[in-house]
């Protein structure tokens, strides 16, 4: 990994729901660049865009103004997503938003169907994911049959089945508990050494940011905004034990006391 | 504190024995009780017929409704006539089903279009159809057309109401995934908007299939020679209260069968619904 090429290029990237009076502005002009392989968090209190952020770079919401390339390629053109740079890019929601018609393995599969592979080649690819998300033996379960953990697993495998360079994740552990939230961090780093694809997270807890990020992007709200950008530099794997580490408990605290401000 | 940590990341585990054995209990239950309640409800019939000793024309007692439904079994009309309301029933069904989940979909996608079609559709179902039916008489004869379309009319709005409320309700986080994997329009529609809808038809289906059956029969009373509404209305013409019995029971079949048919059709189309996981 050389670090040094852009996954994701946002230039004056701006958001306006509505219009005349009633236009809100969700997101002010906006600059960004990911890098190949980093893993960036987008950190704030509601209303501060950071999902309206997310769903741009995702094809899911087109960007009022500015320009946003994604793997060098351009997403918009015209009001018109490319296609090709939206294969660059797999999403995992804040509910898993599996299929409760499909098997888990077709759920993790249907990105592969609907470009076309044939049901041999796609059962192949669904075990090999199952494996890395750590779902083994679930293939031919019903969704309703895992847990809300497992079905976060599912998800990730789902987005990452046509092998896209870059994840894009919103808030994928806000609906678990505590315990299983801390589990399914640990098992992101660790998707994320063995995949090395690039991450943009965005989340509103504080020591999920500083556990997974290597930069955390803190916005503002009203509009939306970068606020403040700090790198996290304690070194990889990182276990649970870092956050009792003073590095982890600074960042925390700067993070904390800003958002007190701005919110 | 060691030992073993277990999460519910990890094993799904199995519930104790007991906990599993209850609910087989509790589905054996209908097995139990719905004999004994149509027993009872028998014994009470033939008490009251045989003690008050009410004319056989107000009230047959149950073996002699038993002995005219096994009379109608071995008679070829009384076939041909149970055919031919399965035939009105089914055909008008399945055009109910063809029209009432097209345009549901149609009516479910565009928003425009539901606004304008919606006061008729809701004509539709406002109109005593029923009280159509001489008019189909007079339009199509006394064949078998009229009493198709009053089944299909009758069958036509629930499953066009429940496809509409179907396709509505699409999970939008299910849409986000669609268009981020860049799904085409009729992607969207086969492998979301469709299996999503299914449990809604199915169930627009279920009340569907009922009407259709009373569709038909009310179609026989009016204007014809053949099925079991036209039955009924010859045994009550020569009083034979009996036999005007056994028809119901015939009738009754029926509608068990067709309605059975349907939850058949789900258990087969939609196992992963959670109706079907907790029957």
């Amino acid at each position: 990994m050389t670090g040094t090429s852009t996954a994701i290029e946002l230039a004056r990237i701006e958001k306006w729901f509505g219009s005349g009076d009633d236009a809100v502005h969700a997101l002010a002009p906006t600059n960004l660049d990911v890098a190949e392989g980093e893993l960036v968090v987008l950190l704030g209190p509601s209303g501060c865009g950071k999902t309206t952020l997310l769903r741009m770079i995702g094809g899911l919401l087109e960007p009022t103004l500015g320009l946003l390339k994604v793997g060098h390629k351009e997403l918009w053109s015209n009001g018109n997503r490319q296609g090709q740079a939206l294969s660059e890019l797999g999403m995992v929601f804040q509910d898993a938003n599996l299929f409760p018609w499909l098997s888990v393995e077709d759920n993790i599969a249907l990105p592969l169907e609907l470009k076309g592979m044939g049901k041999a080649e796609r059962r192949e690819r669904a075990r090999e994911l199952t494996k890395l998300v750590g779902i083994s033996g679930f293939e031919k379960r019903w969704t309703r049959e895992l847990s809300g953990g497992m079905r976060q697993r599912a998800a990730i495998a789902r987005a990452l089945s046509y092998n896209p360079k870059i994840l894009l994740m919103d808030e994928p552990f806000g609906a678990l508990d505590a315990m299983t939230r801390d589990t399914m961090n640990l098992e992101l780093q660790r998707i994320w050494t063995e995949t090395k694809k690039t991450i943009v997270l965005v989340t509103h807890s504080i020591s999920e940011a500083v556990f997974l990020a290597d930069r955390i992007v803190l916005l503002s709200p009203r509009p939306g905004r970068i606020d403040t950008i700090i790198n996290v530099t304690m070194p990889r794997p990182r276990s649970l034990d870092v956050q009792a580490t003073p590095e982890f408990q600074d960042i925390a605290r700067t993070l904390r006391h800003r958002l007190t401000e701005i919110s | 504190m060691s030992g073993p940590v277990m999460r519910d990341d990890d094993i799904i585990s199995l519930p104790p024995p007991a906990a599993r054995r209850k609910p087989m209990r509790e589905s054996l239950l209908p097995w139990i009780t719905t004999p004994l309640l149509v027993l009872l409800l028998i014994g009470t019939w033939h008490f009251y017929v045989t003690t008050t000793k009410l004319s056989a024309f107000i009230l047959p007692t149950p073996y002699a409704v038993w002995e005219a439904w096994l009379g109608l079994l071995q008679s070829q009309r009384a076939w041909n006539n149970t055919l031919s309301t399965i035939y009105v029933t089914v055909v008008g069904f399945i055009y109910a089903l063809i029209i009432g989940v097209g345009l549901g979909v149609l009516l479910g996608r565009i928003r425009w279009l539901e606004l304008t079609l919606n006061p008729f559709v809701v004509a539709t179902q406002v109109i005593p159809k029923v009280a159509l039916l001489p008019l189909f008489i007079v339009w199509f004869g006394f064949g078998a057309t009229p009493k198709v379309i009053v089944a299909a009319v009758l069958a036509f709005f629930p499953i066009l109401t429940n496809t509409v409320l179907g396709v509505k309700s699409v999970d939008t986080g299910h849409r986000d995934v669609m268009t981020s994997l860049n799904a085409s329009r009729w992607q969207i529609f086969w492998r979301l908007e469709l299996p999503s809808s299914l449990p809604y038809i199915l169930s627009g289906m279920e009340v569907g299939i009922v009407l259709a059956i009373i569709g038909a029969i009310v179609g026989e009373y009016l204007g014809g020679n053949a099925g079991l509404g036209f039955m009924l209305v010859s045994k009550m013409n020569g009083f034979e209260t009996d036999g005007l019995f056994a028809v119901i029971v015939q009738m009754t079949l029926l509608g068990f069968f067709f309605y059975f048919a349907t939850r058949a059709l789900q258990r087969l189309l939609i196992p992963w619904h959670q109706s079907i996981a907790i029957r």
